[in-house]
């Protein structure tokens, strides 16, 4: 039985493994991502698998997720699904430049050549942090092996995720669209560590896009690393989007210098188990950021919004809008710390967590976290828990439309008030698509994906 | 069209209808006036199919029908409309969206075509003007950030898109100065046929002046204790609820 396998078999199992791999992970791999394996690894073991006994993990036990005989890639395989069907997958009348992480490694579209301006880089980690190893030195890494164990594994394993570089002042006016499947004919465990470097004055939007494309147990545990130089502007979209046995932990870090503003988007449509850690560093005066979640599960998915805002510099403006619809058993958590270390003046900090339970089975767990080291700040925070509001239900039924389509109705409407925030208005209107048809109960895949997957 | 016969309705155990008798027939204006508490808008609710209140006894019947087993979408596709006392607030629903859903359901019922985009916002634009409505207000939220009149003449409005058999307007007066209460009372004669009832629950004898009934019935404790023609709300303005209370023994 597979529950039955405690946290020190699982550990023992994944250093067994460790040692195995240990060659062919160091094995065509640069040196900036080799000379942190071991290190990270160490404090992987020396941590754990995160069980609710991790103040981090308190609400999300990851150990079942771990259980699985895994296969894992630590080597590039050639490349299966068909790029030239992968890339219909794109938004309507939004010009993207698409690339693909499969498995946790990068392709190129060869297929179509984007319209990228001059002196920006959208590759492969593995080959840019051999061939330019300078782009990835001028920063130091911000995701801290010694404080999570998903991200000291993944620096562990990690040998590919897409890198890209934006040069100081270039505008990139094209968003670019990664699409991140997982697909094998075996329980795979992949492993991504992707790069985003926007420099002074540069302007990019990223969009993520996670699938899964056949019904096998994946686990999936990415890093992405976000630095945004002085007045740099940044847009992150992920839309996730994977099946019922896909364990999704996803790490986003994010270092913002003075005057830049970065936007995330992270919208959780479908998936298992779904763990995002997002952390925000505002190391420089005057920057914004702001961080937009929603989420739309039911069966017995789960979801984990862990968010970290340190406010290491004054005049900052954090915003969090985090919503979440829980439907049958599933259950959800949110917990949103903000920090503001001492000399931090004149912050400015505002978080909600809003939640809907769609039945009595559903639960939710938020936990807002205030640490203000400074004194002249403004912070707030808020959360609800609760059902659909019944008299404005009436109201809908009174003028003649069903029970069904006025919770629809009001559904959408709790959700609306996120979607509207996504700047680019294609992918707007698809995910306003992609919620309507999930709250209506129907596989919110893509119309046009090539992939009529039953997952 | 309407006849409610020896209704008894209560919520969380508490009786608050006891044995109400009304008829109401095509073209007929009725008002239900009556002291607070006395059951108005219970009443009202309990006509649109609101679920919080329990019918322990009695019927209604609407145009042949039994009403009391239909679903609150049923009633209002079938006619019937409840111009809300207190109209919610639904932030993120937009009201062109609410009211075309609305305008098509009750069409797809009828067995007519659903109105396109451009066909309804035409509908729309002529009903606006009955009651002096804005597109400031209907490229809004639902009712959000209304003021109370607002809410009202939105009700009003609805009740032109929907053009129903009975419209219950409950306490409509309530909240508007002298101004608004015209507007509403003007949408609402507007909109008086031959074939269009109406029942005015109000508490004051005001919204009379504007709307002028047919019959006036007193509701007192859950029962109708008086009915008469229009000079009953003349009556009651000058002698106060008092009267009745005492006639009745309290």
């Amino acid at each position: 039985m597979s529950v039955l396998v405690d946290k020190a078999d699982l550990s023992l199992k994944y250093t067994a493994h460790y040692n195995e791999v240990k060659d062919e992970l160091f094995a065509n791999s640069s040196d900036i991502l080799n000379a942190q394996r071991k290190k990270a690894f160490q404090n992987f073991v020396l941590q754990g698998i995160p069980t609710r006994k991790n103040e981090n993990y308190k609400y999300t036990n990851l150990n079942p997720a771990f259980v699985p005989d895994f296969k894992f890639i630590h080597t590039r395989e050639e490349k299966k699904a068909d790029m030239s069907e992968v890339f219909r997958c794109d938004v309507p009348q939004l010009n993207t430049n698409l690339a693909l992480v499969f498995n946790g490694w990068f392709y190129k579209n060869e297929t179509e050549k984007g319209d990228l301006p001059e002196g920006v880089i959208l590759d492969s980690l593995e080959s840019i942090s051999k061939d330019r190893p300078e782009l990835l030195e001028k920063y130091a890494s911000l995701a801290n092996v010694e404080e999570d164990p998903m991200v000291a594994l993944n620096t562990a394993f990690a040998k590919d995720g897409f890198f890209l570089y934006v040069p100081k002042n270039v505008v990139v006016e094209s968003p670019v669209q990664i699409i991140n499947l997982l697909q094998d004919e075996k329980d795979t465990f992949s492993t991504q560590r992707n790069f985003i470097l926007v420099e002074d004055g540069a302007k990019v939007q990223v969009l993520l896009c996670d699938h899964t494309l056949n019904l096998n147990q994946y686990l999936n545990n990415s890093v992405t690393e976000i630095f945004a130089g002085n007045n740099a502007e940044v847009e992150f979209y992920t839309l996730q989007n994977q099946h019922n046995k896909a364990t999704n932990i996803n790490s986003v870090f994010i270092d913002q210098q003075r005057d830049s503003r970065v936007t995330t988007h992270t919208a959780s449509l479908h998936g298992g188990l779904i763990r995002n850690n997002l952390q925000f560093a505002l190391n420089g005066e005057n920057a914004e950021a702001h961080m937009f979640g929603m989420a739309f599960m039911d069966k017995k998915q789960h979801v984990d919004n862990f968010t970290q805002v340190i406010h290491a510099a004054p005049h900052c403006e954090s915003n969090q809008i985090y919503k979440n619809v829980l439907d049958e058993k599933s259950t959800g958590a949110f917990s949103g710390r903000i920090h503001v270390v001492r000399d931090a003046q004149k912050t400015n900090a505002f978080q909600r967590n809003n939640n809907l339970l769609l039945t009595d089975e559903a639960t939710m767990q938020t936990k807002p976290q205030l640490i203000i080291d400074a004194d002249d700040v403004k912070c707030s925070h808020g959360a609800t828990v609760g059902q659909i509001d019944e008299e404005a239900l009436f109201y809908l039924r009174a003028r003649g439309i069903n029970e069904d389509q006025a919770r629809l109705m009001m559904m959408n409407a709790f959700a609306h008030e996120v979607v509207k925030e996504i700047k680019l208005e294609p992918l707007r209107d698809r995910i306003d698509e992609l919620v309507d048809k999930r709250l209506k109960g129907e596989v919110s895949r893509c119309h046009d994906c090539a992939y009529q997957c039953d997952c | 069209m309407l006849k409610i016969k020896d209704l008894y309705a209560s919520v969380e155990g508490m009786e608050i209808l006891k044995g109400i008798n009304l008829e109401v027939k095509p073209g007929e204006v009725h008002a239900i006036m009556g002291p607070n508490g006395s059951g108005k808008s219970t009443l009202a609710n309990v006509l649109a199919g609101k679920e919080d209140y329990e019918i322990t006894k009695g019927e209604v019947i609407f145009e042949g029908e039994d009403l009391l087993d239909k679903s609150p979408e049923e009633r209002a596709k079938d006619g019937i409309f409840l111009s809300f006392q207190y109209p919610v607030e639904i932030p993120g629903v937009p009201m062109v969206n609410f009211l075309k859903t609305s305008v098509n359901e009750h069409r797809k019922h009828k067995g007519l075509k659903e109105l396109t985009a451009g066909e309804f916002l035409k509908l729309m634009r002529e009903k606006m003007d009955l009651v002096d409505m804005h597109t400031k207000l209907t490229n809004r939220m639902v009712n959000e950030g209304f003021s109370g009149g607002e809410k009202k003449k939105n009700e009003i409005f609805q009740m032109a898109l929907l053009e129903p058999k009975l419209a219950i307007l409950d306490e409509t007066d309530s909240g508007l100065d002298i101004d608004a209460l015209k507007t509403v009372a003007n949408g609402v004669n507007a909109l008086k046929s031959p074939e269009r009832s109406t029942i005015v629950v109000t508490h004051y004898q005001r919204l009379l002046d504007y709307i002028v009934p047919d019959f006036v019935h007193i509701l007192y404790q859950g029962k109708i204790v008086k009915t008469a023609g229009k000079e009953l709300a003349f009556q009651l303005e000058e002698k106060g609820y008092d009267w009745i209370k005492s006639e009745n023994g309290n």
